[in-house]
């Protein structure tokens, strides 16, 4: 391979942002235009490679457009990226959203400049920690993305800004502070920091310092704060519903599936012993998580902050389809954060347009914008239709596996009670979103919102972009599974479930 | 035939909404007509391969046709066959749901003439038989449900067609809910099916069913769970809520979910999924007493109302309790027969409900009356309609209702009572609604100028009743020598299968005949020749009347009771204050203990080096003092 792919899809984006910074006399329609040139550019990288990879049988567990070199030798740290079928899925989707984030910020007009850098930034750290393969670089990234977003959401954002902010701030340096000590705990136990060949090893055999399970749960808490798993969720409804549009956007759409992915590449992979153990007990917080967070979503009556509630539901099957530890419950839960990163991404989207052009977020006060906003109506309804996961959008693909990957998994004692309690969170989803539909969309048109503005050509690019998404999984959910298997099969085998 | 043909009856109307949702709406706006014109010629064309469909399969041995699959992998593990599946009830299904729709789509030009929504209004009409055809012809569960759940989308757009008016929007929302509380039944039992057997295919699941492969409780739970979905859908009790409000869509909307799509879906289900019920005798027996409560339950609601369409959606729940019933007794043909028959005769009503409002504005009977000289052809095809419902000898609706009597005599005695009471009451609601709306004098309608001259609609509306009509009265006749029984292959040796004339050598159908001739009466008596007033009656079982006219206060009990008052208001609350004031209070009460014990300890750094001085003197001592007793 002699184009480092990877290294590009990662660090365009913060060249982009350094050239935005430093150019001088730039007008902030250059500043926008340099934005959406340098997140651009990876999206097409990253859809190059993502057709170009190898999907052969033969290709199961291969890591591919591999680049390794040394970064510090005394730590046996290595330059490490790669793409197998586990985090392709998720950096073309960082890459996604991160391009529609510039268009859907097209409108910010506060510190133009600054702006466009964080969320810049942002994309780097995120893409950097979906494609590093050595642990320390992983964190690296991991790090780096709470600085961009605190940011965002305390300058360019709205209501208690500054208190989502920092909480947002500290409970990500509560989990990173686990990670660290996990991370050091496996450095010193094996001598190496490559993921790759932690899973492979199996630590089973190796001498540890320290107990398997308590490394498991250090790395876990990081995770399990990020996603977020009840009851570390706290921060996200604030952070979500306080942020600006786009960083809502990211947030939602590939931020958090940064704690699933963990889960699955360092937990599940590196631990099967650990994971099988305590398996029952992250599976039951799974079903927590999605109960608990659709009966919250209910009572919500902030536009945006319902979304945000609606979140930690969905994020509950990712944990019930990676913790019921089964091939296609584990394919499911990846799926499952895919498809939510594009809906609730266009949740978020469509919640912003409504913000901004009807001046108004409280549910009780909306109504009636079908006529006067119809085509924000109807893709907020093929969103939201796709969120309690209607066939033939990604939403029923993804949860239909979780259901059918748990069910069957034999790992789990009474797994089918659970499972059969997480598809009833799907009844309460349908609940809250024709809920929500009908409080701001139908029922009597409203005079004060007369003359509201309707998606203008460049919003409906990126709406339709992400309907499209959301449909062609939905249809043809083979387009991302067949990737995710090849990622997905060497870990189910090493559960033997 | 060829399986491409066969998949054209399913994407024609596909195609349709897709034309008409991205070419017509957004170039054609001003020529909405175009929009009715693809949905109805798409349509026909679906009508004339269902035709050749249902030809090809009675001439097929084991009346099925064999038909290739295509694989979609999903993912290692779970591979779906996706085909058709096309049988005798596939093939009768297929000619119900198109008939039915074309004639809905021909009477809605003139119905929804001058709506600003037309284009949508077809757009939605066109996906709604789309998906509906899908269901039937699928062959696995994946498919069947994906369709299922598409029936439950097109019903929730079109009752919520008028999303402005609140009651509108608020009637799709609970139908969408209140199904999907079924379909929680629905999928969890594919779950089971596929856990149990990992095979999600239709014909498999039968064939092990049938072996005794798959037995037992899974089964039964199966089973019960699939007509869990199915009650959701066919609106049986306890789950048949939404329905009544469901008149909030498009008259003819009604007409098509109240016949051929949406309510059909729940009985087609339980039929298709036939042979894991007739393994299964709990689960038949299930499906046989809902049914025959729902029958009666809905039945005694009818009675009371004063709105001409809630009186007919009162009668579809019944009617579809009687089928379940059909079903859970006597077998797939009995139950489909009726589901056949009732479509025509029900559409034919819906859309003469949908014509008298046309001409009065209202849907309230207490405001039409004599209106069957202004509305000949309504009055006569609704009159039909009617006494099809009632069932009357020799039309449609006696033969199926007749089968259903008796195969409930054989094997459920104490259900039989039960629909046979409804027979009563079926008669004299029905005919209650014709006198009040046809006979008499004029009330008026709406009080709107147009409305003080009623007249006769348009021949576009007209002529689709009128085609209904023959139907609702020779529909029966498929089965009068037993040849729909023999086609459905389930329903040999069950009723009367003695001919025309034969079967009146019977008592049953007599005794049903008088029961129905007795409802007749009586609603002639009351609001036909008025000898009794409706009145005194209602005042003389006033708690009996006001039970059945407050639908017996379940609608009070699901929105208000469990949903406003226990779950938003008790345990969802409940779950908000936990994690406002307990989750998140523990995370707020972390960083202010941080902040408040930093405070405290700050005073200890006063800055006077005697103090340090004298503190760290204590710390030496201390050391020296442990030191030496440790020793």
């Amino acid at each position: 391979m002699d184009f480092n792919y990877l290294t590009a899809i990662t660090f365009l984006p913060v060249i982009g942002a350094v050239l935005i910074a430093f150019i001088p006399g730039l007008s902030p329609r250059g500043v926008r235009r340099m934005a959406a040139v340098f997140t651009l550019i990876p999206l097409a990288l990253a859809i190059i490679i993502f057709v170009s990879f190898d999907r052969s049988a033969a290709a199961a567990g291969v890591i591919q457009f591999e680049e390794k070199m040394r970064w510090i030798a005394a730590l046996n740290a290595h330059y490490h990226l790669g793409v197998d079928g586990l985090n392709l899925p998720f950096a073309l989707l960082t890459a996604f959203l991160g391009f529609l984030a510039v268009l859907i910020s097209w409108k910010i007009d506060l510190r133009v400049r600054e702006y466009f850098g964080w969320l810049l930034l942002l994309e780097t750290s995120i893409l950097g920690v979906f494609l590093s393969l050595d642990l320390l670089l992983f964190f690296v990234f991991w790090e780096i993305e709470v600085i961009p977003m605190y940011f965002l959401i305390s300058i360019w954002g709205s209501g208690r800004k500054e208190y989502s902010a920092i909480k947002y701030v500290v409970y990500t340096l509560f989990g990173s502070a686990f990670m660290l000590a996990g991370i050091l705990s496996l450095y010193f136990t094996t001598g190496t920091l490559d993921m790759i060949e932690l899973s492979q090893k199996g630590l089973a055999m190796v001498q540890s310092i320290m107990p398997a399970s308590a490394i498991f749960f250090f790395i876990l808490t990081a995770f399990a704060v990020k996603l977020p798993v009840v009851p570390l969720h706290t921060w996200l409804p604030d952070a979500h519903t306080d942020a600006p549009t786009a960083a809502s956007v990211i947030l939602a759409g590939v931020l958090i599936k940064m704690g699933g992915y963990g889960m699955i590449r360092l937990n599940v992979s590196m631990f099967p012993e650990v994971a099988r153990h305590y398996s029952l007990l992250l599976v039951i917080l799974a079903v927590v998580g999605v109960l608990y967070g659709a009966a919250l979503t209910m009572r919500q009556n902030d536009f945006k902050r319902m979304i945000a509630y609606s979140s930690i539901s969905h994020m509950g099957y990712v944990l019930l389809g990676v913790f019921a530890l089964g091939q296609v419950s584990l394919a499911g839960a990846a799926l499952q954060m895919v498809s939510h990163g594009l809906v609730t991404g266009l949740l978020f989207a469509m919640v912003g347009l409504v913000m901004h052009n009807a001046h108004e977020r409280d549910l009780r006060k909306l109504g009636g914008l079908a006529r006067q906003v119809p085509i924000i109506a109807v893709v907020f309804s093929i969103a939201g239709l796709a969120s309690l996961g209607l066939p033939t959008t990604s939403g029923f693909a993804a949860e239909f596996l979780v259901f059918v990957g748990s069910f069957t998994s034999g790992i789990v004692p009474g797994i089918k009670v659970y499972t059969i309690l997480g598809v009833l969170g799907v009844v309460v989803t349908a609940g809250y979103i024709l809920w929500m539909l009908q409080r701001a969309f139908y029922g009597p048109v409203l005079e004060r919102f007369d003359g509201t503005p309707d998606a203008d050509a460049r919003e409906r690019v990126y709406m339709f972009a992400m309907v499209a998404g959301i449909m062609l999984v939905g249809i043809y959910p083979a387009v991302v599974t067949d990737v995710l298997k090849l990622g997905i099969s060497p870990i189910a085998g090493m559960l033997g479930g | 035939m060829a399986p491409e043909l066969i998949w054209l009856i399913f994407f024609l109307p596909l195609a349709s909404f897709v034309v008409i949702s991205f070419v017509f709406k957004p170039f054609l706006k001003d020529k909405p007509r175009i929009s009715g014109y693809s949905t109805i010629a798409a349509i026909s064309g679906s009508l004339v391969l269902s035709v050749l469909v249902l030809l090809s399969v009675i001439a097929a041995p084991e009346h099925e046709l064999l038909m290739p699959d295509i694989n979609w992998v999903i993912v290692d593990g779970v591979v779906i066959h996706l085909g058709l599946m096309v049988d005798s009830l596939t093939a009768v299904m297929l000619l119900v749901i198109t008939v039915v729709s074309l004639m809905v789509q021909v009477y809605s030009q003139g119905y929804m003439h001058g709506d600003p929504g037309y284009h949508r209004y077809f757009a939605w009409m066109s996906l709604f038989t789309a998906s509906m055809l899908g269901l039937v012809l699928a062959d696995n569960l994946i498919l069947t449900f994906v369709f299922w759940e598409l029936v439950g989308l097109c019903s929730y757009l079109l009752i919520g067609f008028w999303f402005h008016r609140k009651s509108a929007a608020d009637a799709a929302k609970k139908a969408f809910i209140v199904t999907r509380l079924g379909d929680f039944g629905f999928l969890v039992a594919i779950l089971a099916l596929y856990a149990s057997t990992g095979t999600f295919d239709i014909a498999e699941l039968h064939r092990l069913a049938i072996t005794g492969a798959l037995a037992g409780t899974t089964l039964a739970w199966a089973a019960i769970g699939i007509f869990a979905g199915a009650a959701g859908k066919s609106a049986q009790f306890p789950l048949h809520v939404w329905l009544p409000d469901a008149m909030e869509g498009p008259t003819p909307v009604s007409a098509l979910i109240h016949a051929a799509t949406m309510v059909a879906a729940g009985v087609f289900l339980v039929a298709r999924m036939f042979p894991l019920f007739e393994n299964s005798p709990e689960a038949l027996t299930t499906v046989a007493v809902v049914g025959g409560v729902t029958a009666i339950f809905a039945a005694s609601m009818g009675l009371v109302m004063n709105d001409i369409k809630r009186v007919i959606a009162y009668s579809t729940i019944s009617q579809l309790g009687y089928m379940m019933l059909g079903l859970g007794t006597g077998g797939v043909a009995i139950g489909i027969f009726h589901l056949f028959n009732h479509a025509f005769f029900k559409a034919l009503l819906f859309l003469g409900a949908g014509s008298v409002n046309h001409a009065t504005g209202t849907f309230d009977m207490r405001q039409m009356g004599g209106l069957r000289r202004a509305m000949p052809w309504t009055y006569a095809t609704f009159v039909i309609g009617a006494l099809s419902l009632a069932g009357i000898w020799p039309l449609s609706g006696f033969w199926s209702k007749d089968e259903i009597l008796a195969s409930s005599l054989a094997a459920q005695p104490a259900l039989f009572y039960l629909a046979l009471a409804t027979v009563l009451m079926t008669a004299f609601y029905i005919f209650r609604a014709a006198f009040m709306t046809f006979g008499g004098e004029y009330r008026g309608g709406n009080g709107q100028p147009h409305a003080t001259h009623p007249h006769e609609s348009s021949p576009v509306m007209v002529a689709p009743m009128v085609v209904l009509s023959v139907l609702a009265v020779v529909s029966g006749m498929a089965n009068v020598t037993g040849g729909f029984a023999r086609l459905l292959g389930h329903g040999e040796g069950h009723g009367f299968i003695e001919g025309f004339f034969g079967i009146l050598a019977h008592p049953l159908p007599w005794l049903s005949l008088a029961l129905a001739g007795l409802g007749i009466f009586l609603a002639y008596a009351i609001y036909g020749a008025k000898w009794l007033s409706a009145e005194r009656i209602g005042r003389m079982f006033s708690p009996l009347y006001t039970m059945l006219y407050q639908k017996y206060w379940l609608d009070e009990l699901y929105e208000n009771v469990i949903v406003r008052k226990i779950l938003l208001k008790g345990i969802f609350a409940g779950l908000e204050r936990l994690d406002n004031k307990g989750v998140d209070g523990v995370v707020n009460g972390v960083a202010s203990g941080t902040i408040a014990a930093g405070r405290g300890i700050r005073r200890a750094q006063t800055g006077q080096l005697q103090l340090y001085g004298l503190v760290i003197g204590i710390g030496i001592l201390a050391i020296v003092l442990s030191l030496y007793l440790a020793r």
